[in-house]
């Protein structure tokens, strides 16, 4: 990916993660992660509740300022860039998104005019992105009758519009039913089989980021230890899945840990998708 | 742990196709898409707008009546109905804009803003494009309030340019008031503790100006109050221009106090209050 370019600047890859650390106060959230995202991947950031992942996302998504290291995405400084970051990505957070009281195409219209589509490429772009999300069906009722899957859909849809270079999705299959949970990969891989976009993706789901991502990184407890292939991590380490190779590394199981903000965040997000 | 560090390469310097409009241009446009999405969302919910609009009703009409006939304030020859239409206008705006803030707490903002922040649109967008929301409703509301008064038959003065501009202070106000309760809700974070400060911060605010009556009334303490107090201005301004008695003040001051008022909230909000949902 990132080989050194004689003269011009080499092609930066997707995503570039050097040195990261973000701090709250006294907690070290982030403790000096690296590493890279080549275009066109689907990249997992794995790991419990509090490793660090959404934290991480925050800062390749400029909402949060690192406190030390550095990154690129899209070939733009999140620091000095930010305003170039944010004109490159899409990003669903975990919490809802969609507005309920407006119908899925009212929330396609206010994302394409916000995330700054030019007027006359509003209505093919809408139309690009239904067609990706399968939301023809659904596109004249509010957000609030949606199904968790359909809104999901919906979220990534309006993440769209602008063309990212890299969409950034955290957690975005939780609280949803194994059928709904399959149809959103679904609607990712071909997403990506398509248009080629980049795609960073959270989860604390092993099994899932073991079956849909090219390759990933594990964090814990704000350190990232390791990263691959997952079918090469499984080899690396003689175990049968992703939850021994955590377990490897890190010599403890996946804890149900985290703070209970983050349980109660989770649950909160769980009951209004489910 | 700590990669071994690839040649840095240096940030791309070709700015994005989207940034090609000016920051002012973005910023228009985003204040439009949320006034707008406001708008869309009152027509798929009428029962909010009338619902909204029975307290004021109700102020007008039962408070109103009761103390027009038994002549308690005196107001000068003017209908005391018709004298507090803007004081009860503006407190029907500032429910909308306080309560505004409780929205944000009860977290159904908040991925939505997590998704405006990583987008384009500049962070004053944003709260100006919440503030012209809740504008937007009180415009609504005002407008509905306005055709029961004009049909009950109570003396204002209907002149094309004092109603219109009466609407545009009253817009104004309640964006400002509307940038206060994002404050608030910055601060506070708990839906619990927002409903008792809302209702410290609304009471006072709406006795303590000139909504129910004149400053000329008012102990001294009060009059004080009712002088920082920019919803007294609000009311001010209304009252001359839908009814044409002033409560003292001239309707340039009110107009500048309220927009005074408005660019120190948005400024305060602007900084506070994005931050307070990460």
């Amino acid at each position: 990916m990132s080989g050194h370019g004689a003269g011009g600047s080499p092609p930066p890859g997707a995503v570039l993660v050097d040195g990261l650390v973000v701090r709250f106060g006294d907690l070290l959230a982030v403790r000096g992660i690296s590493f890279g995202v080549a275009e066109g991947e689907t990249f997992g950031l794995l790991g419990p509740n509090g490793a660090g992942k959404t934290t991480t996302l925050r800062v390749l998504t400029t909402l949060l300022r690192p406190d030390d290291g550095r990154a690129l995405v899209a070939g733009y400084d999140v620091r000095r860039q930010s305003l170039e970051v944010r004109a490159s990505i899409g990003y669903v957070p975990q919490a809802l998104s969609a507005d309920g009281a407006l119908t899925a195409r009212e929330n396609l219209e206010f994302y394409a005019r916000v995330t700054g589509v030019p007027r006359r490429d509003r209505g093919p772009r809408i139309a690009d992105a239904v067609e990706a999300m399968r939301l023809e069906a659904i596109l004249d009722r509010l957000a609030r009758e949606l199904s968790g899957g359909m809104l999901r859909r919906l979220e990534i849809a309006t993440a769209l519009l602008n063309r990212p270079r890299v969409l950034f999705l955290d957690e975005p299959t939780v609280g949803l039913d194994p059928t709904a949970r399959r149809l959103v990969w679904e609607r990712l891989h071909a997403l990506r089989a398509e248009s080629g976009t980049t795609i960073v993706v959270t989860t604390h789901l092993m099994e899932e980021a073991e079956r849909h991502c090219d390759r990933l990184a594990i964090m814990d407890r704000g350190l990232l230890v390791e990263e691959g292939v997952p079918s090469l991590l499984r080899e690396r380490h003689e175990v049968a899945n992703l939850e021994e190779v955590f377990a490897a590394v890190t010599g403890h199981e996946i804890e149900e840990g985290g703070r209970i903000a983050d349980v109660r965040a989770q649950r909160r997000v769980a009951r209004r998708l489910g | 742990m700590s990669a071994p560090s690839v040649a840095w390469p240096a940030g791309s310097a070709e700015r994005p196709a989207v940034l090609a409009g000016n920051a002012f241009g973005r910023l228009l446009g985003g204040v439009a898409a949320t006034a707008q999405a406001e708008l869309r969302k009152l027509r798929h919910d009428h029962v909010d707008v009338f619902t909204r609009s029975a307290q004021p009703l109700l102020w007008l009409f039962v408070f109103g009546t009761a103390l027009h006939n038994t002549h308690a304030i005196a107001v000068g020859n003017v209908d005391y109905r018709a004298y507090i239409t803007p004081g009860v206008m503006a407190q029907a705006a500032l429910f909308i804009a306080i309560f505004f803030g409780l929205a944000v707490i009860w977290e159904r903002d908040v991925g939505q803003l997590q998704r405006l922040l990583a987008t384009p649109l500049p962070r004053t967008a944003i709260v100006l494009g919440k503030a012209a929301g809740s504008g937007v409703r009180a415009l609504v509301q005002a407008a509905l309030l306005l055709v029961v008064v004009a049909a009950t038959g109570i003396g204002l003065r209907w002149t094309v340019l004092g109603v219109v501009g009466a609407l545009v202070m009253l817009v104004l106000a309640t964006g400002a008031f509307a940038c206060m309760s994002m404050l608030i809700a910055a601060a506070v974070r708990t839906r619990e503790r927002f409903m008792g400060i809302g209702q410290l911060v609304m009471m006072p605010l709406f006795f303590a100006s000139s909504a129910l009556y004149p400053l000329s009334i008012m102990p001294g303490w009060l009059h004080v109050v009712a002088r920082i107090n920019p919803l007294t201005y609000e009311v001010q301004g209304l009252r001359q221009m839908l009814v044409g008695v002033g409560g003292g003040g001239e309707l340039w001051l009110d107009f500048l106090v309220v927009l005074g008022f408005l660019a120190a909230m948005v400024a305060a909000a602007t900084r506070a209050y994005p931050r307070a949902i990460l």
